[in-house]
């Protein structure tokens, strides 16, 4: 019996909090043996991780802007925000992503056989196909579900110095940032809103500007919140060509 | 398109990670499904030759699908893991089914019609492939559609007709070329149908899509887009003017429909490609709809 069971878990990133100092990318890294993924010099200021995918499953941002006359410098450790609605879990055709008993969502590493369907339908581009070492799966953040099953915390949060990355059972969580979010001027809370597009997100920020400044999607949808209409005006569309086909032969 | 704040430029969406096979087999598929269905039908009508070209064809496109769908994967020799589940939430899988439904009945029926045998069992198979046939050409646009990304996700209501169009008349584009003027009638007049068809419906999802649309425009997707409906445009003139009084006419026309068919769905392919790697379309609209 883990300490967390039954209970949804998550992550509430606070960035105001965050001083750059990717302790949770090298934590991630170590604990998950993620692969190396190049060292290639961006010049966006610090980041030279660039982005999430197959081997980048903690990413941080660093934004700088001119602000009342002077520089300010955002910083923010993206992850995958492990949505109520999971598109990518949705349109898995194997059911290698799965939605665990604490309410994350993971890939099953042995089931997976790199179709890459889920990469274009996650909204945040959070998942990547892995091809070097050889590979072809895809991979993301687990929310550390075997430290989870041990009753730990993820790695990055642990990790985290300043606990701008904090861990718990998403309600707390919730409740916490809702506090945090009065308390810091110019915040608002990205994720938290169980109404958006995605059914609120298991791993949610607080933000200092727009999402889109820190790549992240202004209002997100899952895909297949639509899925429903699609299979019915494909039904349409297959019954049009079976008429019509009829049509063209039938026709003397 | 507007401007957009973002981070350095960078995507918010991944691209696909799909190679050559999947539009290539968005191709095939289509052909197969179609296929199918003009066979089931000219045999009714009584017209054997066109039926049996069409259920050759039918079934040499269904065969083709799977190798290439599972050339496709990270882990081909896991494709089956495809069938551990059925899974109506991940048009992927459905679209497994479909073509294992469709493959397994037009490979029967055409083993069936070569040996000329169990003739019950041969037009039963005939029937379920015909069955299968229309979602097997439609639900790929459903599976495109299904995305994050917006040239594919807006254009959800126009795809499966787009591909199904593309489908007919591939499927009759194809049959012409085997067959003699005589006996291609029906065929001539589904890839002319077919490709009119085809035109209303991208005509419609560009409409729709607006500045998303404009990769239809630009790059790889805008220079497929162009040699698709001339290619097609060109073939349906040919098969339409002079394709009952000549043979080689029909098959020239027959061949540019096929090979713009399958520009069709590489420029669809490609689209998306583009309006992943451009952050502008897929915060644009989010951050329209938020202001309104």
């Amino acid at each position: 019996m883990s300490t967390y069971e039954q209970e949804r878990v998550g992550f509430f990133t606070d960035t105001s909090i965050c001083i750059g100092c990717k302790a949770c990318e090298v934590a991630c890294k170590e604990w998950n043996a993620v692969p190396v993924d190049g060292t290639e010099w961006t010049g966006e200021s610090y980041d030279n991780t660039s982005a999430l995918g197959a081997n980048t499953w903690r990413h941080v941002a660093f934004v700088e802007q001119p602000h009342n006359g002077d520089v300010r410098w955002l910083m923010e450790s993206d992850v995958c925000k492990h949505c109520t609605h999971a598109a990518c879990l949705d349109v898995c055709p194997t059911g290698a992503l799965f939605r665990t008993e604490f309410g994350t969502v993971v890939v099953q590493e042995d089931i997976c056989n790199g179709c890459g369907y889920c990469v274009p339908a996650c909204p945040f581009g959070v998942l990547g196909k892995r091809e070097e070492p050889k590979d072809g799966r895809v991979w993301k953040c687990t929310l550390c579900y075997d430290r989870l099953k041990g009753g730990h915390e993820p790695a990055c949060a642990k990790a985290c110095p300043t606990k701008s990355i904090q861990f718990g059972p998403l309600d707390e969580l919730r409740a916490r940032a809702d506090e945090r979010v009065k308390q810091v001027p110019g915040a608002r809370l990205y994720g938290r809103d169980e109404d958006d597009g995605v059914g609120g997100m298991g791993a949610f920020f607080l933000l200092l500007d727009d999402p889109e400044v820190y790549g992240l999607p202004p209002d997100p949808v899952a895909t297949t919140t639509f899925l429903p209409s699609m299979w019915r005006n494909m039904a349409i569309a297959a019954g049009a060509l079976l008429a019509g086909v009829a049509a063209t032969v039938v026709r003397p | 398109m507007t401007e957009v704040r973002s981070y350095y430029g960078r995507p918010v969406i991944k691209e696909p990670v799909w190679k050559w096979e999947v539009p290539t087999y968005f191709f095939t598929g289509g052909l197969a499904g179609a296929s199918s269905v003009l066979s089931l039908a000219a045999k009714l009508r009584g017209n054997e030759k066109l039926a049996r070209t069409a259920l050759y064809v039918g079934a040499a496109a269904d065969a083709i699908s799977p190798a290439l769908l599972v050339s496709d994967l990270g882990r081909p020799e896991r494709f089956h893991h495809m069938m551990r589940v059925f899974k109506p939430t991940s048009p992927m899988n459905v679209g497994a089914w479909v073509l294992l439904v469709s493959g397994g009945a037009s490979s029967t029926a055409a083993l069936l019609e070569l040996a000329g045998r169990l003739r019950p069992v041969r037009l039963l198979a005939e029937t379920v492939a015909a069955l299968a046939g229309p979602p097997l050409a439609t639900y790929t646009g459903v599976l495109v559609a299904d995305t994050a990304i917006p040239v594919w996700h807006e254009g959800r209501r126009e795809l499966p007709w787009l591909f199904g169009a593309s489908a007919a008349a591939s499927a009759g584009a194809a049959a012409c070329l085997f067959l003699d003027p005589a006996d291609a009638a029906p065929a001539r007049r589904l890839a002319v149908g077919g490709v009119a068809a085809e035109a209303v419906a991208m005509n419609a999802m560009e409409l729709r899509l607006g500045e998303v649309g404009e990769v239809y425009h630009q790059g790889a997707a805008g220079k497929l887009a162009w040699a698709a409906k001339g290619l097609s445009a060109g073939g349906a003139l040919l098969l339409a003017k002079r394709g009952a009084k000549s043979r080689r006419t029909a098959a020239l026309g027959g061949a540019m429909v096929c090979a713009g068919e399958l520009c069709l769905r590489w420029s669809v392919f490609k689209a998306g490609f583009q309006s992943a790697r451009d952050p502008r379309y897929t915060i644009g609209p989010q951050r329209a709809r938020l202001e309104t």
